[in-house]
């Protein structure tokens, strides 16, 4: 006879079995359609490209060098692919100050959010809830119409005398940065109000009481308890903005590249799969070194709420 | 004047806030304005018309590709929920056990990925297949939709559960209702709404994807939104205005409808 004890591991083990019975086809489909695929990634990178596209199934280290070098011709000496440097530095650039301006535009709005009355607050969030949920590829080609020389913008612009001729705003890196600002704000709205929307305001009452101004409860009071939220809402845009790829094909006219654009090109004219694959890690590899430093940093701000 | 104080006040914001919201709306009012310009041009207008909804719904490739979109989303949205909700049944109310955190991780794990880098992955991946097997239908597509859109459809499955305690599925034990049973009866309508709420999500995530469709697709397998890519692309009319705003329409209804199931907890 098996004892209670028994019985109860067996029922333990047998529940763990059931649970990973359950969630092994989402486990398969993204190991198939997803994960898996990332591998495979990694390998190609590590191959020589063939002629026609694809590659061929032979060692070489040329992807990798060429992310960042590239060999003379001639005398086979290796030098600063200036090229991919701007193309990386330009996206890291116009991530870094997408995700800065959309902080800049979306605390202010998440404390507005937060502070509105508990009934309307739930008009607000729908509101910015419309635009998350709705094609990025139309919000982005709708922000193309406002910008155009023709557009609403200039229209104006001309109308009211500031200028006399068109700012051409469309097909610049000012145009990218506008674009993702704005497909991406609610991105980063959504997780401060989420953490706003808990703020013990006897918290910021007390600072008051003991007379602070009002730029430093923000600073001391309202920004360390919101913080997870802001690192979350900053992670959420800085990893779309750098691969990026609707945004800066629409607005950028494929003059202004961006990584995603250099990667496309190896798979299409360029025809060099394994570069565009070590390029692709590469990406994959900046996005892991910013999520490490999202995981440290909310790790490390212990401040409790109440 | 202290009686005036107000200690929500932040000086400033209310103003950002309000020019964000205008910001967020004003591009999307103009172009479904433009929509019904009777003038060919996209600037200037020339009196209100229907005429650019009538050509795109004429246009073949329009309703084609608008098919496809549906045919793989609502595809991509049952099978990703199904999929989501026996995985949030098997993640939550329970001790930690071994495999949990990889579990959490690797459902999560599309959303930490730029979609390009996984576009990339699929093109590689698939492409192989497709010789391999010489299949070159839209089971790739379904495939790849499916994967991103499971960590979506999860979301809201998972929050519901963790919500739902398990008193009534004890009690129905208790009263000799199989394990099945007491799922059909009990788990699953009370996790209805987040299920549906799942859906919803994973359906719009699908109709929405252009850059995994972008790299996966093979000839001739536009969706909507890479067909409109395509003629951005290739010079604007307000044809594509049109399209918009019928897409448009659609995305708000859906999310209309999922704010109100999401929003119904208790």
């Amino acid at each position: 006879m098996a004892t209670a004890e028994e019985v109860a591991k067996a029922a333990e083990r047998r529940d763990v079995r059931d649970r990973w019975l359950l969630s092994a086809p989402a486990l398969l489909v993204i190991l198939f359609a997803a994960t898996g695929p990332l591998l495979i990634v990694l390998v190609y990178s590590f191959l020589t490209p063939g002629a026609y596209g694809d590659v061929k199934w032979q060692f070489s280290g040329n992807a990798w060098t060429s992310v960042f070098l590239e060999r003379d011709i001639f005398d086979d000496t290796l030098s600063l692919a200036a090229a991919h440097v701007t193309i990386f530095w330009r996206s890291i650039k116009l991530a870094v100050v997408t995700t800065l301006a959309t902080l800049a535009l979306g605390f202010p709005t998440a404390y507005f959010m937060a502070t509105r009355s508990e009934k309307t607050r739930d008009l607000w969030l729908f509101l910015i809830t419309i635009p998350f949920w709705t094609n990025l590829l139309i919000r982005t080609f709708a922000v193309l119409q406002i910008i155009r020389n023709e557009g609403i913008v200039n229209t104006i612009l001309l109308k009211l005398g500031i200028v006399s001729a068109p700012v051409q705003i469309l097909y610049t890196d000012t145009a990218i940065l506008i674009g993702m600002a704005y497909v991406y704000l609610p991105l980063m709205v959504l997780p401060i109000y989420a953490s706003m929307e808990k703020l013990d305001f006897r918290l910021v009452e007390a600072g008051y009481d003991l007379y602070a101004t009002r730029f430093k409860v923000l600073r001391k009071i309202i920004f360390p308890l919101v913080k997870p939220g802001v690192i979350a809402g900053s992670i959420l845009v800085f990893i779309p903005a750098l691969g990026a790829y609707v945004t800066p094909s629409v607005l950028g006219g494929g003059k202004n590249m961006m990584l995603s654009n250099l990667i496309e090109l190896q798979f299409g004219q360029g025809r060099n799969w394994p570069l565009g694959s070590a390029l692709s890690i590469t990406v994959m590899i900046i996005v892991m070194v910013a999520l490490l430093a999202y995981v440290r940093n909310a790790g490390k701000s212990g401040v409790r709420h109440g | 004047m202290a009686s005036n104080f107000s200690i929500k006040h932040q000086p400033g914001f209310t103003a950002i806030a309000a020019t964000c919201f205008i910001v967020l709306y004003l591009p999307i009012f103009v172009l479904v304005i433009y929509a019904f310009n009777a003038a060919s041009s996209t600037s200037e207008w020339g009196g209100f018309s229907l005429k650019w909804f009538q050509s795109a719904y004429q246009n073949t490739q329009v309703i084609d590709a608008t098919l496809r979109s549906f045919q793989i989303g609502a595809i991509a949205a049952v099978l990703s929920t199904i999929f989501a909700t026996m995985a949030a049944l098997a993640t939550t109310r329970t001790a930690s056990y071994p495999g949990l955190t990889f579990k959490y991780a690797a459902i999560n794990q599309p959303l930490m990925v730029p979609e390009i880098v996984t576009g990339v992955a699929l093109l590689i991946f698939f492409s192989r297949i497709k010789i391999f097997t010489g299949y070159s239908g839209i089971g790739y597509l379904v495939a790849a939709h499916t994967a991103f859109c499971i960590p979506f459809a999860y979301l809201p499955i998972r929050a519901r559960l963790e919500n739902m305690d398990l008193t009534l599925e004890r009690a129905a034990a208790d009263l000799y209702a199989t394990p099945w049973k007491t799922f059909r009866r009990i788990t699953l309508p009370l996790l209805w709404p987040g299920i549906l709420a799942g859906l919803m999500l994973a359906f719009v995530i699908s109709l929405d994807d252009v850059v995994i469709t972008e790299f996966v697709k093979s000839g001739g397998q536009d969706t909507l939104p890479t067909y409109m890519l395509g003629q951005i692309r290739r010079g604007i009319t307000p044809e594509i205005n049109a399209i918009s705003t019928a897409f448009l329409l659609l995305s708000v209804a859906i999310v209309t409808l999922f704010f109100f199931v999401s929003r119904k907890r208790d």
